[in-house]
């Protein structure tokens, strides 16, 4: 049924307004967004799968990969999912190292997010601040870890690397300048008429709706709900640490954008406190190379929101089955929703407010379209059957096989 | 080599536009990209700027390896920029697929399906060696004024 008076837009993969190759397709009543179907999947690699062909430790590195924004996140995840099957007991001084990059990761992130935001609404000078301000923090990952994205610190049962007391000292002394420069921002956000008056009632996501949708991480706290991992099922050094879950009933991008300021200056604070509370000892445990069999679901609260793995070990060096559910693709169900009736100029900085990574959410999607006439999805006796077929085509025949197997069963 | 043509080559080598583009990188590329954009790197010092159509765009960087599904986009994207262009492959994933390779929906390189003139690796490629390589491109387009004509 084609309307006359309805555009159709398609939006990427190539776009300015777009840092990943992503897809969506907008109908356009005037310049009111009707309805948005987005298409997902070109960031695909199939991390999942080339992770059970991988030995534990390899596979660290490879799910590293998933996002070089939070790299730290997805790692941790996974080593403490195969730490928690492994029954390995994790040195505190690891777990405190582990969180401190933890959080120097949420200010690269939540930092590089204010930028691109900035970027979205044609505030550029916003992106080269903070982004001036972000390499501060890169300087300091750099220092701890040797890498600037990508940390590779983590290993089964610890950490690579431990930290000195001059390093102590590096990161505080960065700390005070991020929060002098972190205080501005929030005092531009509040008082920046032009900056409120742009983000606020736009993207709206209701309270009911972020429940419904399974909203996580700082879009769901601008919604008003209180939802953080960190608080409500710590792991590494969380615990002993003392921070407040930023919320905010504005349930817009001017919330989101508040949240997300909020948090830097908690994650401020945990940076201190955990380099004052480090205890002594060792960094890591011998994690053994075959991991006894057993399934674990492991909770992470990203820079994003949670990041949940699930790992299923078999008893040998390679996992079973990996499976990766970043706070993207819980998220992105809410886009359609925020767009819904909206003016296509908010659709980047809409898009842009969640946060959007892509490379973490592109995991094996089915998509049905609708519109299309011909099924997608294919059910697995049809495929099955449509092997059998390709072999015969090729002078293969397995009815033989298949009696004799039968005849064994 | 006539004048026109100095005068062409010299313009030339002093507004090398790019376009990046995500082939299925972890982002990590990506963001050192920007940063080296930012003040602290400033690419824009070299008169290189961002640009958002490939129509503009002499050079296109790209991150990450070639996914099956962005591969076709890829290829129009690269026959959209005009004459000359050039590729950059930034990261080591898009030199030779990197710890991707051999997952089933990657290709491989960005070799295996453009022509690349210069290669960038690290994990991600640092901004530093980001300017590295495109500096040491233009350097090369000095140097031999047959690879400027098509």
């Amino acid at each position: 049924m084609h309307d006359p008076g309805e555009v159709k837009i398609p939006f990427g993969p190539q776009h300015p307004a777009l840092k990943e190759p992503e897809s969506f397709l907008i109908s356009l009543r005037g310049e009111k967004i009707t309805s948005t179907s987005i298409k997902l999947g070109y960031n695909h690699r199939g991390i999942e799968k080339a992770c059970e062909e991988r030995t534990y430790i390899q596979d660290l590195y490879l799910i590293e990969r998933i996002c070089g924004i939070c790299s730290h996140s997805h790692s941790t995840c996974f080593a403490q999912a195969v730490e928690e099957i492994a029954g390995l007991e994790v040195p505190a001084r690891a777990r405190y190292i582990r969180t401190l990059i933890a959080e120097l990761e949420r200010i690269h992130s939540h930092l590089l997010w204010l930028g691109v935001a900035g970027h979205e609404i044609g505030f550029d000078t916003l992106l080269m601040y903070t982004w001036r301000d972000r390499e501060v923090v890169m300087d300091i990952l750099a220092m701890l870890t040797g890498n600037r994205v990508n940390y590779g610190i983590n290993t089964i049962g610890g950490v690579r690397r431990d930290i000195s007391p001059e390093q102590k000292e590096e990161v505080l002394k960065a700390m005070d300048i991020l929060e002098e420069r972190t205080k501005y921002y929030i005092e531009l956000a509040t008082q920046e008429v032009t900056l409120a008056k742009r983000l606020s009632g736009v993207g709206i996501l209701s309270n009911e709706d972020a429940k419904r949708l399974g909203a996580v991480g700082p879009v769901a706290r601008a919604s008003g709900i209180e939802r953080d991992v960190r608080r409500d099922d710590p792991y590494a050094a969380y615990a002993q640490l003392d921070f407040k879950v930023i919320t905010s009933n504005e349930c817009d991008v001017y919330g989101r954008t508040l949240v997300r300021l909020g948090e830097l200056m908690e994650s401020y604070s945990i940076v201190r406190q955990a380099i004052q509370k480090i205890p002594d000892g060792v960094i890591s445990v011998k994690a053994p190379r075959k991991v006894p069999a057993g399934e674990v679901v492991s909770r992470y609260e990203a820079p994003r929101g949670e990041d949940l793995h699930y790992v299923s070990a078999n008893g040998t060096d390679k996992p079973e089955r990996v499976k990766v559910r970043a706070p993207t693709l819980a998220n992105i169900q809410s886009v359609s929703k925020m767009l819904e009736n909206r003016y296509l100029a908010d659709m980047p900085i809409v898009v842009a407010a969640i946060d959007p990574c892509f490379s973490c959410t592109d995991r094996l999607i089915a998509v049905n379209d609708p519109e299309r006439k011909t099924k997608n999805t294919v059910a697995w006796e049809a495929i099955r059957l449509k092997g059998i077929e390709w072999y015969k085509r090729q002078g293969i025949d397995f009815t033989p096989l298949n009696k004799k197997l039968k005849s064994l069963i | 080599m006539g004048v026109i043509t100095k005068i062409v080559n010299w313009s030339r080598l002093k507004s090398p536009w790019i376009l990046h583009f995500n082939t299925g990188a972890c982002n990590g590329c990506d963001i050192e990209i920007i940063a080296s954009l930012t003040p602290r790197y400033d690419l824009e010092r070299f008169g290189v700027v961002l640009k958002g159509t490939p129509r503009h765009a002499d050079i296109l960087l790209c991150s990450g390896p070639v996914t099956k599904q962005v591969e076709c986009r890829l290829i129009r994207i690269y026959e959209q920029m005009l004459e000359p262009k050039f590729v950059v492959a930034v990261g080591t994933c898009s030199c030779t697929g990197g710890v991707f390779s051999g997952c089933y929906n990657v290709d491989g390189g960005i070799n295996s399906v453009l022509p690349v003139s210069a290669y960038i690796p690290g994990c991600p490629a640092s901004p530093k060696a980001i300017i590295d390589g495109v500096v040491k491109l233009l350097k090369s387009l000095e140097e031999e004024p047959g690879a400027k004509k098509k």
